[in-house]
């Protein structure tokens, strides 16, 4: 689903450049769900922007879902971002003025469904998050959690490839924490590859997969015995 | 253009602008300020307009005034200084030699006290033809004007002005068929006419000119005579052309500037459409300027909008809207703002221009009459609007294409 060689990424501070990424590996399989753990400055969120087509690598190929990402244009990434990923962020980035409903069926409407369908799916997937009575409502008037479910109700909708969550319990307690990991869970258990970064360890634990990342390098990655896999074609 | 007929694309935009109720406000004054000043401003100058329009309209104003004087250079023998008169050969001569004349009516004038019973008052006494009626329209409120027949039977016969009636007359009184006495003859009221807004004659009694002519014995010299001009042709040219026919036929030195005198009114009127025009420029200049400045505000405001809603529009991007479907968004709420605030300044525009026209508009000596713009400079002015609504557009739209997703989502 995302292969990664060899990934370069490096930012220009002044005359200097930043090198953040110092050649990532990187290979995971349809189905997956793994977790980037690692502290501030590690590089994972840089990572998780390459993957999710927010940002372009210097060096190195990513492959998604089989075809190779290079000179993306802004519209190609757009609909290749509407037709494979979905977002998840840490500050839930929903719009304010829009219901959770409509915010949810705001990537169909990207896609250019029409308005019934488009409210049709965008409820069922409320309701699959729970949250079906909340529909009506503005995000300032629902709880962190809620949010959260109503972002990855969002991300799911277009029914992506993969899910990408940048520390998506970055700003909940302990309690809605496990609410929206046990959410992440069933989801990865339908089969979406989900892909989750964040610092917290008891997060990652509750991932199939942890790969630790220091420095810009993979430091240890808990499928390593599954190196073999790399080397398989897609 | 499919879009634009989508419900989606206006969902979108209706959601963007009532967001912001306090910007969208202040950013459709802009506009509608603009075409609200442009809209009564051009109503204002039509009312002007249409008012000098009704004050000419009775009068032929393609004519020109004759009069005879003393002449200022010595010619052929005679002295400068000699006193010329109009006479009714000259009359003659002009109706046969310019086909251009559509009218020419000779006046002989005089002042007299008019006499009705114990009632009396000095006022002009005018020798007119019937034709006067064609270059300064008399509108009557009683009886009629002066006839052919009265001209043939030099009859005694007199019209009179409203004015005249009311100080020589009881009220309600009917005059026709009356006598009264001017300069010791009786007359028989025939009408009574009232005087227009624009009136040279002012309070003025007409008789007819044959029997002005045998009563003041006044032979065939005339007062003065009145020119008015085929229509096509320049009145300015015929005026020149006239006077110099009168120079040769009374043998006066062609150069000579003072013998006989003239008025053009085509000349006076021009420079009071001269001044219209000049307002109606105005009029065009400050409205289309306020609108040009209010179409700024709001590419200023959807420009800060812009900034502000950087993380929306990250958001927007991260969950698939294309960059083009951005702009276009932008784009549509700036046209969306500019024609509503157009069409909210055109009925506000609409409502002072009513209340002018039913303040200012009516009654019998209105300031403004019948304020109104056409229907095609407005929607020429909502045209433009949408036009630069769009151009303006643009600006912000671009803004907003530049902004990455990924910098959008980090700003915290």
């Amino acid at each position: 689903m995302i292969r990664i060689k060899n990934l370069h990424k490096s930012y220009p501070i002044g005359k200097d450049s930043l090198h953040v990424l110092k050649g990532i590996d990187l290979h995971i399989k349809e189905g997956e769900f793994v977790s980037i753990m690692g502290s501030s400055g590690s590089g994972k969120s840089t990572l998780l922007n390459i993957v999710g087509l927010l940002d372009e690598h210097d060096a190195g190929d990513y492959h998604l879902n089989g075809q190779l990402i290079k000179n993306l244009n802004e519209k190609k990434a757009a609909v290749l971002r509407n037709k494979f990923l979905g977002f998840v962020f840490q500050s839930f980035n929903l719009i304010s003025y829009k219901t959770a409903l409509e915010n949810v069926a705001l990537p169909l409407y990207y896609k250019g469904m029409g308005r019934k369908e488009r409210q049709r799916i965008a409820l069922e997937y409320l309701d699959k998050v729970g949250l079906k009575d909340w529909a009506s409502h503005l995000p300032n008037e629902l709880s962190g959690g809620q949010k959260q479910r109503v972002a990855i109700a969002r991300a799911l909708v277009t029914k992506p490839k993969v899910v990408l969550a940048d520390e998506p319990t970055g700003a909940l307690d302990s309690t809605t924490t496990d609410s929206v990991m046990d959410l992440l869970k069933d989801i990865n258990d339908e089969g979406m590859t989900v892909f989750v970064i964040t610092h917290e360890e008891e997060v990652a634990a509750q991932t199939k997969r942890v790969v630790r990342l220091k420095d810009g390098v993979i430091i240890s990655d808990s499928a390593d015995a599954s190196v073999g896999v790399k080397s398989e074609a897609i | 253009m499919k879009f634009l007929f989508d419900s989606d694309t206006w969902q979108e935009i209706y959601g963007g602008i009532r967001k912001n109720k306090t910007r969208t406000i202040i950013t459709i004054i802009g506009v509608l300020w603009g075409i609200f000043l442009l809209v009564v401003l051009l109503g204002a100058a039509r009312g002007m307009e249409n008012n000098f329009k009704n004050l000419f309209g009775d009068f032929a104003t393609n004519s020109v005034f004759v009069w005879a004087q003393r002449t200022d250079k010595p010619f052929k023998g005679f002295q400068k200084g000699r006193r010329v008169r109009l006479t009714t050969n000259d009359v003659e001569v002009l109706k046969n030699e310019y086909d251009q004349i559509k009218f020419l009516a000779p006046r002989s004038q005089t002042n007299s006290t008019i006499t009705n019973g114990f009632k009396s008052g000095d006022f002009n006494v005018n020798g007119d033809y019937p034709v006067l009626d064609q270059v300064q329209k008399k509108e009557l409120v009683y009886g009629r004007f002066l006839n052919d027949n009265d001209i043939k039977l030099k009859s005694k016969v007199c019209v009179i002005e409203e004015e005249i009636y009311k100080q020589l007359f009881e009220k309600n009184e009917n005059p026709i068929g009356q006598y009264v006495i001017i300069s010791n003859i009786n007359y028989k009221v025939v009408g009574v006419y009232k005087s227009g807004n624009i009136d040279f004659d002012g309070q003025a009694t007409y008789i007819p000119f044959t029997t002005f002519q045998q009563v003041y014995n006044r032979a065939n010299r005339i007062g003065w005579m009145m020119i008015t001009a085929k229509d096509g042709y320049d009145i300015k040219q015929l005026e020149t052309d006239i006077k110099l026919t009168l120079k040769n036929l009374h043998k006066v030195d062609p150069e000579d500037e003072r013998a006989f005198g003239s008025f053009n009114m085509a000349v006076e009127i021009g420079k009071i459409t001269g001044f219209l025009t000049g307002m109606q420029f105005l009029t065009w200049f400050v409205g289309i300027a306020t609108l040009i400045a209010g179409v700024f505000a709001i590419g200023n405001i959807l420009l800060i909008t812009v900034k502000e809603r950087t993380k929306e529009i990250g958001i927007r991007r991260a969950i698939g809207a294309t960059p083009a479907s951005v702009r276009q968004q932008v784009i549509l709420e700036s046209v969306f703002l500019t024609t509503i605030a157009g069409m909210l300044g055109i009925v506000f525009g609409g409502i002072i221009l009513f209340i002018m026209d039913s303040t200012v508009g009516s009654g019998p000596d209105p300031t403004l009459l019948n304020p109104t713009v056409s229907i095609t400079i407005v929607l020429i002015a909502f045209l433009v609007l949408a036009i630069l609504g769009t151009l303006i557009g643009l600006i912000p739209a671009y803004m907003a294409t530049l902004v990455k997703p990924i910098e959008a989502l980090r700003d915290e």
